[in-house]
């Protein structure tokens, strides 16, 4: 199977374009950048968290990934800076940070 | 032996989706409709059709309903009219951007308010930027044949795009005309099997209809755009294999008695029959005057158009529909706009008429001819001239 692909960018014509723009491999939303508009992004605090993983069973992106340790950890690939995640957290282990703060 | 019957033109068309073996047809069934799905309705309850009827709750379902199936692979047909079409309108876009060949019958007619369910073709001008094939139809043969026709074309494999067959409202759909139907042999020559290479399969997951960012919209449009423009070349193959079986030629750009003529009358659908009776009889009367029959509405036919009326000095367009607050009728506007860049070419006069219903007869036809000719040579401050309106005008101005 060839490597899945993104089918953008300056080297991608108009004649590149699928008939009906039809996407012919399964999948491939997972590799668009979902997160390059993204104006805030999420801190997680790991000193405040207890695990309770509320923030990933409501982030709408699925951009937040449980680790191994039992802590959560954000996606940025995929995170649109929503902060429902931050809305949610019981312990207020969250915040918001504007992306120009870096 | 092909059978000479008379047919309702809307019934002939009706027939041909039935011998093009539809598999999908979905319509709605009330006002504005036609006979046209009601006839396949009836030819599915008798057995005549094995195909899935599906009556849905509006035109906008009707549509949606057609790309789902067009989807799938299936060969599929549905049919409307003038507030109907309008009703459809946003999904028209869908089938054709999705490159799924739906048929669609239009019966055209006039747009409300005031409410009128009589013909004219502001229905057809308000979709011409939708990206479907579009053709007009003279007569009941045609449309049978141009039914036939729209099958074979939008599911080319070259192709793959929707296309509309539009018949008068009432001056056709509901006249019964006689119409020379086909052996089902020769309309299985003509039109090969469906095989849409893109059919949805559980098999094999692809995602149709897919949202496209900025950085790719434009880049779908165009290949769209050259599509619909490419296809020139199959409707024309498509013309000349149902004139090599069927023994009917068509053409994209149709001239009547032009050779020579100083003045052509330019005119689309049914209007067109009535026309040429007026051509005759001036020719018979030694004015030199011809007749052009737009049948290819899009993909517009430049190359045919500037070429059929190179040599005349005056074209006079007739148009059904008023392009409000416009550069006159539609059609006119664009035939302006094909001869724009040409160092020889006649000089265009606009006319409109026949709206809602309103009877064009030969009279009218022939005081087209010569208010044209007039207009033509000592100009007129209006931009067009309304034939047969009651009161003078003297507003409509660039």
């Amino acid at each position: 199977m060839t490597e899945k692909r993104l089918k953008t960018g300056p080297d991608f014509t108009w004649r590149d374009m699928e008939v009906g723009n039809v996407i012919t491999e399964a999948g491939n939303a997972a590799l668009r950048e979902t997160g390059d508009w993204r104006t805030q992004r999420p801190i997680v605090d790991k000193e405040k968290c207890n695990k309770c993983g509320l923030c990933w069973l409501h982030c709408p992106d699925a951009a937040i990934k449980p680790l191994e340790d039992g802590y959560y950890e954000n996606d940025l690939f995929y995170c649109k800076g929503c902060g429902i995640c931050a809305k949610v957290c019981p312990k207020g282990a969250i915040t918001m940070i504007e992306e120009e703060e870096k | 032996m092909s059978e000479r019957i008379g047919l309702e033109a809307s019934h002939a068309a009706a027939e041909a989706a039935r011998m093009a073996d539809v598999d999908v047809i979905a319509a709605y069934p009330i006002t504005p409709q036609t006979h046209i799905p009601e006839r396949l309705a009836e030819m599915v309850a008798n057995g005549e059709l094995d195909a899935a009827y599906i009556p849905v709750e509006s035109e906008h379902s009707a549509m949606s309903t057609c790309v789902g199936a067009a989807a799938v692979g299936a060969r599929t047909f549905t049919a409307t009219a003038g507030p109907g079409l309008e009703y459809m309108h946003n999904v028209l876009y869908v089938a054709s951007a999705m490159r799924l060949p739906v048929v669609m019958t239009v019966a055209n007619r006039a747009l409300s308010a005031p409410l009128s369910i009589w013909g004219d073709h502001s229905d057809a001008m308000s979709v011409r930027d939708t990206g479907w094939i579009q053709v007009f139809c003279q007569n009941s043969q045609e449309a049978f044949d141009m039914t036939l026709w729209a099958f074979r074309v939008g599911e080319d494999a070259g192709v793959l795009l929707p296309v509309m067959v539009h018949l008068d409202g009432f001056h056709l759909t509901h006249v019964t005309e006689p119409v020379i139907l086909p052996e089902q042999e020769e309309v299985d020559k003509f039109l090969p099997k469906f095989h849409y290479p893109f059919a949805l399969d559980p098999d094999k997951p692809m995602t149709l209809g897919a949202f496209a960012p900025p950085d790719v919209y434009s880049e779908a449009k165009v290949a769209q755009e050259v599509a619909l423009r490419k296809s020139k070349a199959v409707v024309i193959k498509g013309f000349e294999e149902l004139g090599d079986i069927f023994g009917r030629y068509y053409h994209p750009v149709e001239p009547y008695k032009t050779e020579g003529a100083k003045t052509l009358l330019l005119t689309m659908g049914s209007f067109s029959e009535t026309a040429k009776t007026v051509i005759d009889a001036k020719k018979d009367r030694g004015e030199s005057v011809g007749l052009i029959n737009l049948r290819l509405w899009r993909p517009f036919p430049f190359k045919e158009l500037r070429q059929a009326v190179k040599s005349a000095e005056i074209l006079i367009v007739f148009d059904r529909c008023i392009s409000f607050g416009g550069p006159g009728g539609p059609v006119s506007s664009e035939i302006r706009s094909t001869l724009y860049d040409e160092k020889q070419r006649p000089k265009v006069v606009s006319f409109i008429g026949g709206l809602g219903g309103r009877d064009m007869s030969a009279k009218d036809f022939e005081y087209v001819i010569d208010r044209g000719r007039e207009i033509a040579e000592n100009g007129s401050e209006e931009l067009y001239e309304t034939v047969g309106i009651r009161g003078k005008v003297t507003d409509i101005r660039g």
